[in-house]
């Protein structure tokens, strides 16, 4: 009866916290609690737990924490402003270059997504099964691309797109990297003579860098062409080459030494200009060409060829690059003597990538009809600009 | 097993493609396989085949959006650009800042706040972390942002995309992913200023977008309230058959008497006492007469709400828009946290009513062309922030959302009939060439007229044919044309043609920029 009757007391206390001031059912049930079993009253805590849940909470007090989903952010009014500022340099440029602007949902059908991201592809958010369509929020703004164009039986067009994107990563909210982020995409479709609009995305990037004022920048470029090439000379078996790839791709995140184990070897570790691409092999007549609207471009200043460039995402079929931020000025010298584990202390910050992605459209279209496409994406550079990083703030209130 | 031996080769063969060395293999050891064996071997390749996501290289599947959402092609987002060029100089003019939230919620941020709307809320799959939402308003998320910044005072607008799973009729322009434009002045100021400021910018909002006429009908909570009190209904009936009466816009009467009745169980008598004062429009002497009214004047709720009434017609006669608004007793605005005055702004269709399509009734009412659906919608919510603040500390706020889709599909509509050709881009100049091998030339002024800033365009081939070029800027609305070919660059200059005149001049190289930017700029 002792035991019974403190249960009963916990039972009260429990009701009367959940119902808050409206408890006048409270006191009927302590009077009811003498004749009740342990079992009965454990019945009983379970259903009024399952009520609390339901209804989510003491209404009109919190009982959460205050704060954003992990990895998104709120921009505050200041933030806005800087925004603005950078939307409107790189809108300006991708207007400059006559592209046109459209607009994609933030989900898709789960199916859209499927297999076009390869390893990456766990790290998509799905949306839950409520009896209609199986949807996921778009992982980047190329994929909605291709399906926009095959959908709409689009061959030629030149357009930008400015959303966010969503990925389950595990954040460093330090460096800038999010859940949920704004990506700058810049693409040109269509069937033409090979390189030209490649170029016209290294100048695109070249010109929102510089016009952004975020200090000395670096566009590394490779080819997958190349990469391929490469591995084969170097034996590595097919159905081992998507995951190499983006084994290499990690180079700037891990150390040599890490990477080396499962890899290949010398060939990753040179940086250099054209001499690299004639040294290695059978596409350096493209690879020429492309250098040398890059010197009419006026950009060859800050363009690198490197091989360790690998560009994780599956679809890239031609050119990669990828811009960084180089945080002291020009590469250190002593750095790239050191070889690659050096290459965290240059400050390495990828502002944007891109490359040619020939095969997407053609996996959407129901005839397979390829749309060459090439194209650039300009990420994180709100994290750049603003200098000291508001701290999300979290309250946690206690139930 | 021979066939299936075949069968399992041929699906191999097409998930890996044509790097397939290791195929032959898989057939010599086939012959030595158990029934089991092949079973589980095809169930583990058909596993991976689900994994890689159906033939590489092939469709499996319909392309589409998903249900209740669209792509925006370059010219709607042309439409979109003016209208939101529109909209945010008016919120601007007003003085108020900008900011934005994530795109999802924890998904206990959203619980409780939308009642019986509340099913109508996207959730994200449970993949192990937080349990997710995504934004069905912007206001809950505004709320959130005040309380978490310990924000007593701010003026702000939020133009961005919720998401409601509502069964979207979709030619009326009604979806699950939709845009909304949200101007909300939030902190404790004298009693309907606020309130009136909103009223204002809903009605230079909808004036300046030229859509025709419109209304914006004004009630308030209190008075909703106070009405189903002394009509008789009882409290814990309030929210419900307030989610009712908002369906008179879309709903006869007799249908929503009849909901009321039978679906919620309100009394026939309290329903018909409601039915009675639904039906009143009216302004300020709507207000007063209803303070006069014995039954109404029992409520001190619906009193208090009255003299604001008054005070609101006060001040919006001072900010000159009453010539719109309508203090209309049957709006009820289905959201749980307004706390007292609610509006609603619905177009009139202009030009004459069909005839026909009037006698059809009230469920025909979007025929009839008496409204289109409303375009904009909001109202004082006061205790919206005390819920997320842990103190429980209030902070009032007041704002209005413009259902901008309903603006984008008007829009559309008008720019198709017009003959106007909508520009996608702002190109300014093709630079273009008659004669071959002038690739680099073209290039390298290209990119000087990127360099000076200019809006330029060269086609993507090595030795394209004039016309094609002088075709494209037809076709994109290209207004300049700089025509490079071998003598005009011994000379120095380059040939600078007006497309719609087809007037061409010679133009030195060192001008060119100077010409480009005069003639430009004219424009």
């Amino acid at each position: 009866p002792a035991a019974i009757n403190t249960l009963g007391m916990a039972s009260l206390r429990l009701c009367a916290g959940l119902a808050g001031h409206r408890s006048r059912l409270c006191v009927r049930s302590l009077r009811t609690l003498s004749g009740m079993t342990v079992s009965q009253i454990v019945e009983e805590v379970a259903k009024l737990l399952k009520l609390k849940a339901q209804i989510g909470g003491d209404e009109g007090k919190h009982q959460f924490t205050l704060k954003t989903a992990k990895g998104t952010r709120d921009y505050n009014p200041k933030q806005m402003a800087i925004r603005e500022r950078v939307f409107n340099t790189i809108i300006r440029c991708f207007k400059r270059h006559g592209a046109e602007p459209m607009d994609t949902p933030v989900f898709e059908l789960k199916e859209t997504l499927t297999g076009k991201y390869g390893e990456d592809s766990k790290l998509i958010y799905d949306l839950k099964d409520q009896g209609g369509e199986l949807l996921s929020l778009r992982y980047d703004l190329t994929v909605p691309f291709t399906r926009y164009l095959a959908m709409n039986k689009i061959t030629n067009i030149k357009r930008y797109h400015i959303a966010k994107v969503y990925r389950r990563d595990n954040p460093a909210m330090t460096r800038g990297r999010y859940r949920e982020f704004y990506q700058c995409d810049f693409d040109i479709a269509g069937q033409y003579d090979p390189m030209i609009p490649d170029a016209e995305c290294l100048k695109i990037v070249h010109e929102i860098l510089s016009e952004l004022e975020l200090g000395d920048f670096r566009i590394k470029v490779n080819d997958r062409r190349i990469l391929d090439g490469m591995f084969a000379v170097c034996g590595v078996p097919d159905d081992k080459f998507r995951t190499i790839c983006s084994t290499v791709d990690k180079l700037d995140k891990m150390s040599w030494e890490d990477v080396k184990s499962d890899m290949i070897g010398q060939y990753v570790s040179m940086q250099g200009g054209m001499d690299l691409a004639e040294r290695l092999l059978q596409d350096a007549k493209m690879s020429q060409s492309k250098q040398a609207y890059l010197q009419l471009f006026q950009v060859t200043d800050k363009v690198v060829f490197d091989l360790s460039l690998a560009r994780g995402l599956d679809y890239y079929t031609g050119v990669i690059y990828e811009a960084i931020l180089t945080q002291n000025g020009p590469v250190n010298v002593a750095a790239t003597q050191n070889g690659v584990e050096e290459k965290a202390e240059e400050g390495v910050s990828s502002m944007a990538g891109g490359g040619r992605y020939d095969g997407l459209v053609g996996m959407f279209d129901p005839k397979g009809r390829k749309v060459p496409c090439v194209g650039v994406s300009i990420e994180r550079v709100f994290s750049i600009m603003e200098p000291t990083w508001p701290r999300q703030q979290q309250c946690a209130f206690p139930g | 097993m021979i066939n299936l031996g075949m069968a399992s080769l041929r699906l191999y063969a097409g998930l890996v493609g044509c790097r397939s060395g290791s195929c032959a293999r898989s057939l010599r050891t086939l012959s030595g396989m158990t029934v089991s064996q092949i079973d589980e071997e095809v169930a583990k390749l058909l596993e991976l085949k689900v994994q890689l996501g159906g033939d590489e290289g092939r469709h499996q599947f319909t392309l589409k959006t998903a249900k209740g959402t669209r792509d925006y092609n370059p010219k709607q987002m042309a439409i979109r650009e003016k209208v939101f060029n529109t909209i945010i100089s008016c919120f601007k003019r007003h003085g108020a800042e900008n900011i934005d939230t994530p795109v999802f919620e924890l998904k206990e941020t959203l619980t409780g706040k939308y009642g019986e709307d509340s099913k109508l809320i996207y959730d994200l799959k449970d993949q192990g972390g937080e349990l997710l939402s995504l934004r069905y308003d912007l206001t809950v998320p505004f709320a959130r942002y005040l309380a978490m910044n310990k924000v007593t005072n701010i003026k702000r607008y939020h133009i961005a995309k919720v998401y409601r799973r509502d069964n979207p009729a979709m030619t009326r322009g009604r979806y699950r992913e939709f845009y909304q434009c949200d101007f909300d002045i939030a902190g404790q100021y004298d009693p309907m200023i606020p309130d009136a400021e909103c009223l204002k910018i809903v009605h230079e909002i909808l004036s300046e977008l030229e859509l025709g006429d419109f209304r914006i009908k004004v009630n308030d909570r209190r008075i909703l309230d106070g009405m189903f009190a002394v009509c008789g209904v009882p409290d814990d009936k309030f929210r419900t058959i307030c989610s009712t009466v908002d369906k008179l816009d879309k709903m006869s009467w007799e249908d929503v008497r009849s909901e009321m009745v039978k679906e919620k169980g309100l009394s026939e008598e309290a329903a018909d006492q409601i039915g009675q004062y639904v039906s009143l429009q009216g302004g300020m002497d709507l207000a007063e007469r209803l303070l006069q009214d014995a039954k109404m004047s029992q409520s001190k709720q619906a009193c208090a709400g009255l003299t604001d009434m008054k005070q609101l017609f006060s001040y919006l006669q001072l900010f000159q828009v009453t010539d719109k608004v309508v203090f209309d007793l049957s709006l009820a605005r289905g959201l749980d946290y307004y706390t007292g005055v609610i509006y609603e702004a619905i177009l009139t269709q202009t030009g004459p009513v069909p005839v026909a399509a009037a006698q059809n009734g009230a469920g025909e009412k979007a025929e009839e062309g008496v409204s289109v659906g409303s375009v904009a919608g909001g109202g004082r919510y006061d205790g919206l922030v005390g819920m997320f603040d842990p103190k429980g500390r209030k902070v009032p706020c007041v704002g209005v959302s413009i259902g901008i889709e309903r603006v984008f599909s008007i829009m559309e509509q008008k720019a198709e009939a017009s003959a106007e050709k909508v520009r996608t881009t702002e190109t300014q100049v093709m630079v273009a060439s008659a004669q071959k091998n002038l690739l680099e030339e073209r290039l390298r002024l290209t990119a000087e007229l990127w360099n000076a800033g200019i809006k330029a365009e060269v086609m993507y081939k090595k030795n394209p044919k004039l016309l094609s070029q002088l075709q494209h800027c037809e076709d994109s609305g290209i207004p300049l044309v700089a025509i490079l070919g071998e003598q005009e660059l011994k000379d120095g200059v380059v040939k600078l043609r007006t497309v719609h005149s087809r007037e061409e001049i010679d133009v030195s190289r060192a001008k060119l920029v100077e010409e480009i930017k005069r003639r430009t700029s004219d424009v």
